[in-house]
């Protein structure tokens, strides 16, 4: 009886966007006379930061503290029409619809503040804090705030813009599937190490390596969130979850979270992650999809660390330790564990 | 722990223009941090308009069965019980979700009628003043079958004589542009196998997956002074919710307004639309705002989960790693209705071979009808099961050949240039130098020529 330790890799790609019938999203902005900025949506934020991700696209599009957005998201009332939040697509399309939105209003906020100032609109510059200046001239500037009030009360001018994100229509040629669906790609390779107990068949990940290349990392903690989280479930797909254990049978299905299993925090693994950055030139400043593609890799990391530890190979998920169990018993039988 | 801030390595890439960003790149605080783990964020069922129904539902016994009768009797003398509904109160009873994108036919019906093909499947549903009346009522209908035979497994259902799960189809299968499965066809595989030095060729099997959302699927209608509809809901598509709901109703589409914004995990379960038309219509024939949320079984046995799939993978290899066709079979377990599993079976096929460059690639990708809870959209549907089979098939050529798995993986990888086998010239690949980064994030040793490679470079094949 034994714990026995393995290594697996898998490396993968994943397409940001799905098509069939046309992907488009738009973002509406507006300056109140606060000088907030609103950003108008009907994009859905599941959890993974959405609006925290366009609200950074709108502030360094505008030149402004990220506190100067507000996101204004979900009401089909209020908030322009957006597909929905699926298929790797949220930041891409909705990030794009906001960059063209807050670079619309941004035109209008320097057009405003170079009348106030008496300069040439192309003279001006945003520092980031919340100023317009002259290119250079930290004296000759006017904030945001007095900006959005003077556009309002003297100038009778909206700081607005609209943006909209529209991957085209692509219908598959039905003889040869050619066809273009997805907008870019993005890249990881995962490294498991596990250890199975070829006693209870339990594996165990110890350690799981990731490194991605996403095109720009807009919110670099959000991504590692987005790996971690993401490793996590490729994991529990793994090991764990089935609704049908032993499909096709129909049988054994769980009904709730005590028959329905997932790793708890006492099975969550090392992690070790790193981001490669290779701006997707349609990307929002470059960014590509990472929302679903971190469940992916792990699985398979996670078969062939199985593999290399005790010289099962499981073709069938999840990689339960009945399965593990089963397995080794029949390398006992015949004995030929390089047998593939 | 610096790496969970700032995890970027920018050696890979040092070509790539330098940006000056004063927000993008940097870690901005998630918006709903605070809320979420303070437990103030506001979901849907945070709102308690008064007078507030509460619908449950009645859903099949059987896998597939047809409806001889349906006794409402019972669950209507049950206290507080305010209405049942069946198909007959839905103005179109019938799921458009592929509609809207251009894909027919409409295959699933709202509320079961004259047929059941799924356990779980739902045939009526109860409006009452408390959950608890709304449950004990829905437990009092009573449904008379006469049972018919099932189909459970992906082969067994496209084999002749099987019973044929979903009329709107005609066959077990969803067809394609006259093609009973989504296709791909690039060079010649055939041959690639008569000249290989090796054919591989093994199966894979997953099984149904739960999205599992903290929160489950669920909406709470509420009717306005206007005579519109507002639909709170935990949907990951407002605008898609809405126009089908509105389909379905028969409705104007500007009677409805959507408001969510803020879930709970979604993962893919929350793109269907599965609990808004019945609530609406419940809420339009009694006037009074109507809860449907589904319960954890309904979340885990009746909700879409993430499909089973079967496939099959034979592979043309060199002596030396190189991977010359690959040829694929797939089948999707769409389950009893398409749903979204259509949509992902051709993302399957647009994922083949993988992001290895494979001269000839041929591909059937199957999405077929069983009498199973219909699978749909789940994080990565189409690939996440391909990944499994594909780098599983990967790690055993080169265990076969006695080849270190990365160094086959670079091998083959695709890089800018390459065209795919959906026949798009691919661009922007990294796949080289995510190989190369996660060997040495692990120790692993390649030779100077591997470490060489790189995606911006296309080598002879």
């Amino acid at each position: 009886m034994a714990k026995l330790r393995g290594r697996g890799y898998a490396s993968v790609n994943y397409p940001t966007g799905m098509n069939l019938g046309g992907d488009p999203s738009q973002a509406l902005i507006h300056a109140t006379t606060t000088g907030t900025f609103v950003v108008s949506l009907s994009s859905v934020d599941l959890g993974q930061g959405l609006k925290t991700v366009v609200a950074q696209c709108a502030a360094e599009t505008l030149g402004l503290p990220v506190e100067n957005i507000l996101v204004d998201t979900a009401d089909t009332d209020t908030g322009p029409h957006c597909m929905g939040t699926f298929a790797s697509r949220g930041t891409h399309r909705v990030g794009n619809a906001v960059i063209m939105a807050a670079a619309e209003a941004r035109e209008v906020m320097l057009a405003v503040a170079a009348e106030e100032l008496e300069v040439d609109a192309g003279d001006l510059e945003t520092d980031g804090t919340g100023f317009v200046q002259v290119t250079g001239a930290r004296e000759k500037r006017i904030h945001i705030t007095d900006l959005a009030l003077a556009a309002h009360f003297t100038h009778g001018r909206t700081i607005s813009g609209r943006g909209i994100f529209l991957k085209e229509k692509n219908d598959p040629v039905p003889e040869t599937g050619e066809m273009d669906p997805d907008s870019c790609q993005a890249h990881a390779c995962t490294v498991a190490v596990v250890e199975v107990d070829d006693e209870t068949g339990v594996v165990e990940v110890l350690r799981m390596h990731n490194a991605y290349e996403i095109g720009r990392a807009l919110n670099p903690a959000m991504v590692a969130q987005q790996v971690e989280g993401g490793a996590w479930m490729g994991m529990s797909h793994a090991l764990f979850e089935a609704t049908e254990p032993y499909y096709p049978a129909r049988d054994h299905g769980p009904t709730d979270f005590n028959e329905y299993l997932m790793p708890g925090a006492a099975d969550i693994p090392e992690y070790h992650n790193a981001i490669l950055e290779r701006p997707a030139g349609n990307g929002p400043f470059g960014a590509k999809g990472i929302g679903e593609m971190t469940a992916n890799a792990p699985i398979p990391a996670i078969a062939n660390a199985i593999f290399d530890a005790c010289g099962v190979r499981l073709d069938t998920m999840p990689f339960t330790p009945e399965r593990v169990l089963r397995g080794l018993d029949e390398l006992r039988a015949d004995r030929s564990p390089t047998k593939e | 722990m610096s790496y969970k801030t700032n995890p970027i390595d920018r050696t890979y890439f040092p070509d790539e223009p330098a940006q000056d960003f004063t927000v993008i790149g940097s870690v901005v605080r998630r918006s709903d941090a605070l809320g979420h783990v303070t437990g103030r964020t506001a979901f849907f069922e945070d709102i308690s308009p008064p007078d507030l129904l509460h619908l449950k539902t009645h859903r099949s016994a059987r896998h597939h069965a047809r409806i001889l009768d349906v006794d409402l009797t019972a669950a209507l003398a049950v206290p507080g019980v305010v209405r049942v509904l069946t198909h007959a109160d839905i103005p179109n009873n019938v799921f458009t979700p592929l509609k809207l994108i251009g894909v027919e036919p409409d295959d699933e019906p709202v509320l079961a009628e004259g047929k059941v093909r799924y356990l779980g499947e739902p045939i009526c549903a109860v409006v009452a003043e408390t959950e608890a009346a709304a449950r004990e009522a829905a437990a009092r209908v009573r449904v008379e079958y006469e049972d018919l035979p099932a189909v459970f497994d992906v082969e067994e259902a496209l084999a002749e004589g099987a019973p044929i799960v979903n009329e709107y189809h005609g066959n077990n299968y969803f067809t394609y542009e006259g093609h009973h499965c989504r296709r791909i066809r690039f060079g010649d595989v055939e041959a690639a196998f008569a000249a290989a030095d090796h054919v591989f060729q093994w199966r894979y099997q997953s099984a149904p997956i739960e999205h599992a959302p903290t929160e489950t699927t669920g909406c709470i209608v509420v009717p306005q002074p206007d005579g519109r509809l507002r639909i709170h809901s935990d949907t990951q598509a407002c605008f898609f919710t809405l126009d089908n709901t509105a389909l379905i109703l028969g409705t104007p589409f500007n009677k409805l307004r959507i408001v969510g914004g803020t879930v709970g995990g979604g993962f893919g379960g929350k793109v269907d639309i599965a609990v808004e038309p019945v609530a609406c219509v419940a809420a339009t024939l009694t006037g009074q705002p109507v809860k449907y949320v589904y319960s954890r079984y309904e979340e885990m046995q009746v909700s879409s989960p993430r499909a089973a799939e079967r496939i099959y993978i034979k592979d043309a290899v060199m002596a030396d790693g190189r991977v010359t066709g690959r040829r694929v079979t797939l089948y999707v377990d769409a389950g009893a209705y398409s749903r979204h599993s259509p949509y992902g079976t051709t993302k399957a096929a647009a994922h083949l071979p993988g992001p290895y460059s494979i001269p000839n690639v041929w591909a059937d990708c199957h999405c077929v009808f069983t009498n199973r809870t219909p699978s749909s959209a789940m994080r990565g549907f189409g690939v996440t099961i391909a990944d499994f089979a594909l780098e599983s098939q990967m790690d055993r050529i080169a265990r076969a050949l006695g080849m270190d798995p990365l160094r086959l993986r670079l091998l083959n990888a695709y890089r800018d240039g390459d065209l795919k086998a959906h026949r798009k010239v691919a661009e922007g690949t990294a796949l080289v130098e995510v190989i190369q980064k996660a060997a040495r994030m692990v120790g692993h040793e390649l030779p100077e020529e591997y470490l060489r490679m790189s995606s911006m470079d296309r080598r002879e094949r």
